[in-house]
């Protein structure tokens, strides 16, 4: 186009047909290509995030299955402080780059399902304002006891306290985060599932060497005897 | 413009029937909205042309380098995302190079080839979202942003599903990845990779040849190659004047040496030359990731990373080519789990400092052409 100022009509003109286009044809309106739309519905009111009809607002609302928001304490089946998994190392506190947890070990330990006494967070508090979701405190901790939810509604009125979770709005539990992320918790339990197999192999191949040793110290010990008399 | 150095133009200033005229000090920012986050340009005017113009930043000033030295290795991992906002993925992985020099680790085949797919795929997400910015900053206000952040978005979405967030990915580790990608993410990546080509198509078609980009950015904000040089200019702004240096084949870093791609450079380099070798960067960058995706095998996605990283007394520097250039990390460690000295060298600060010297004797709309050109981030300009 030679005259001056021509690209501006041809623009408009490619406007106006996109325009009139996108009464009759709606894959025109391009800003309706929702990725979370696979089979290229449109939403039913756009602008609102998928939920499920008639669901309220409650925990399961996230957003997909690999988004992660904030950390939580998980525990296992039964009530949440006899099952909680966590220790009180307090290495997530120290690793946390903007230092936005706070945990007071128990004084005394206490007995969990199936294990060996063990210290329990007295406290264990969360300062989400501060909270950067880096997803480092999940790595650091040896006991699978932290992972990340993915619950984003969090607003609250209050600006200090409302934002601050305590250690009963962080216990979760297993099958929550099964619902959440599956793929990933199953990663998790499979894992745990193998490190104590492989504890409980080396457990018992350490009891049976040492089983072993005692019989042949006895049979020794049998054989001096009798090299004596 | 031929001398390595330039000075403002000696402006006398004539009086006019009589009337005195006075040089107008205006002053763009910190709110402009032309300037990409917070920063100041104080501009001379003569008129509306440019006499003098000084650079003010600094308003952003997070302490990322000093807070990275008092605390562990691993913990200032997730701040080097929030560097440059739009590439978490480069600055993770150029943080990850200087941390692997300096305790060798064995990087495994599979964590390798998705590093350098996350990495285009990061190019990608900032050569798009900046050819919108551009485009806004020459007013066309909103369409062709809109269009790329659609684009955009399709890859933030790839994002999430692999490391769990959009933007702060906080992906890399030293020695691999965080986590393996999620049963189908190569699939859905690939299919992303195949649709982007049309996208690019039709954005070349409504902007390469758009006359009102014609007319506002050729001959606009000419970079010498000599000032480009001298100046420690790199990347896509660089390659723009005519030097052909990209660190994915200088340094051939990772496993970039296995990959065929071409390196597109400017002849002018003006704005339009900086627009036009992003636009072709993105060509080059979905051919990598085509072969990336081909060759992706399976395998283990950490190395063998020590529990506890507590370096050996060393100096190291590692550098990429983020997709705004030389992304560095210069590290000085002192045997303690806290590295002594902690440094970055940003690129878009780099390339910040030759801001006067393309705008001096330009008309005062297009300083805002120019500095959507050279393509900054905040953040990482003033760290």
């Amino acid at each position: 186009m030679n005259i001056l100022g021509g690209g501006i009509f041809s623009g408009m003109a490619v406007t106006l047909k996109n325009f009139v286009r996108s009464y009759f044809d709606k894959s025109r309106l391009t800003t309706n290509d929702y990725s979370w739309q696979p089979d290229g519905e449109l939403p039913k009111s756009i602008g609102e995030y998928p939920r499920e009809e008639g669901e309220q607002l409650s925990e399961t609302t996230t957003i997909t299955n690999y988004s992660r928001n904030f950390p939580m304490l998980l525990h296992d089946d039964g009530e949440p402080m006899d099952t909680v998994r966590c220790v009180a190392c307090q290495i997530c506190e120290r690793e946390c780059p903007p230092q936005c947890i706070y945990i007071e070990k128990s004084t005394e330990k206490k007995e969990r399902d199936g294990g060996k006494p063990q210290f329990y967070p007295a406290k264990f508090d969360i300062d989400v304002s501060v909270c950067m979701s880096c997803q480092i405190c999940v790595e650091v901790c040896p006991f699978d006891a932290i992972v990340m939810n993915s619950q984003f509604e969090l607003s609250s009125p209050d600006r200090f306290g409302g934002l601050l979770l305590r250690r009963e709005d962080l216990l979760k539990s297993n099958d929550y985060y099964h619902k959440i992320h599956p793929e990933e918790a199953e990663a998790r339990d499979k894992r745990i599932a193998d490190e104590k197999a492989a504890k409980e192999a080396k457990k018992k191949a350490a009891a049976e060497a040492a089983k072993k040793k005692a019989e042949a110290k006895a049979r020794d010990e049998g054989e001096k005897k009798g090299g004596a008399e | 413009m031929s001398s390595a150095t330039a000075t403002a133009p000696n402006y006398e200033l004539i009086p006019q029937d009589g009337l005195e005229t006075n040089l107008l000090e205006v002053s763009m920012g910190p709110h402009h909205p032309s300037t990409h986050g917070v920063f100041r340009m104080d501009v001379k005017l003569d008129g509306e042309t440019v006499v003098d113009l000084k650079p003010v930043f600094g308003y952003l000033h997070r302490n990322h380098e000093k807070l990275a030295e008092n605390m562990s290795y691993l913990s200032s991992m997730p701040f080097t995302d929030r560097l440059d906002y739009f590439n978490s993925m480069t600055n993770n992985w150029a943080y990850a190079l200087a941390a692997e020099k300096l305790v060798e680790i064995e990087i495994p085949e599979r964590a390798e080839y998705l590093r350098v797919v996350m990495a285009e795929l990061t190019r990608l997400v900032n050569h798009v979202s900046l050819v919108g910015f551009f485009a806004n900053d020459l007013g066309a206000l909103g369409t062709p942003l809109l269009y790329a952040f659609r684009e955009r978005e399709k890859i933030l979405d790839l994002f999430e599903q692999a490391s769990g967030a959009r933007m702060m990915c906080n992906y890399l580790r030293f020695g691999g990845l965080r986590c393996d990608v999620p049963n189908g993410w190569l699939d859905r990546a690939q299919e992303v990779v195949d649709r982007f080509p049309f996208f690019l198509d039709e954005y070349e078609k409504l902007l390469c040849e758009n006359e009102i980009i014609l007319s506002r950015t050729q001959g606009v904000g000419c970079l010498s190659r000599e000032l480009a040089t001298s100046a420690g200019i790199t990347g896509p702004m660089l390659r723009a004047s005519g030097v052909n240096y990209d660190l994915r084949k200088v340094d051939a870093y990772g496993i970039y040496d296995r990959f065929n791609f071409r390196v597109p450079y400017g002849e002018v380099g003006d704005c339009y030359d900086r627009f036009m070798v992003r636009m072709l960067e993105m060509r080059e960058s979905l051919e990598i990731l085509k072969q990336a995706l081909k060759d992706i095998p399976e395998g283990p996605i950490m190395g063998n990373a020590p529990r506890v990283f507590k370096p050996k007394p060393r100096e190291v520097y590692g550098r990429i080519e983020g997709p705004k250039g030389e992304l560095g990390f210069y590290i000085i460690a002192d045997g303690t789990p806290k590295p002594y000295r902690y440094r970055v060298r940003p690129p878009s600060f780099v390339n910040l400092t030759v801001l006067r010297d393309m705008c001096l004797g330009q008309k005062v709309a297009d300083t805002v052409v120019i500095l959507g050109s050279i393509d900054i981030v905040l953040g990482e300009v003033d760290r």
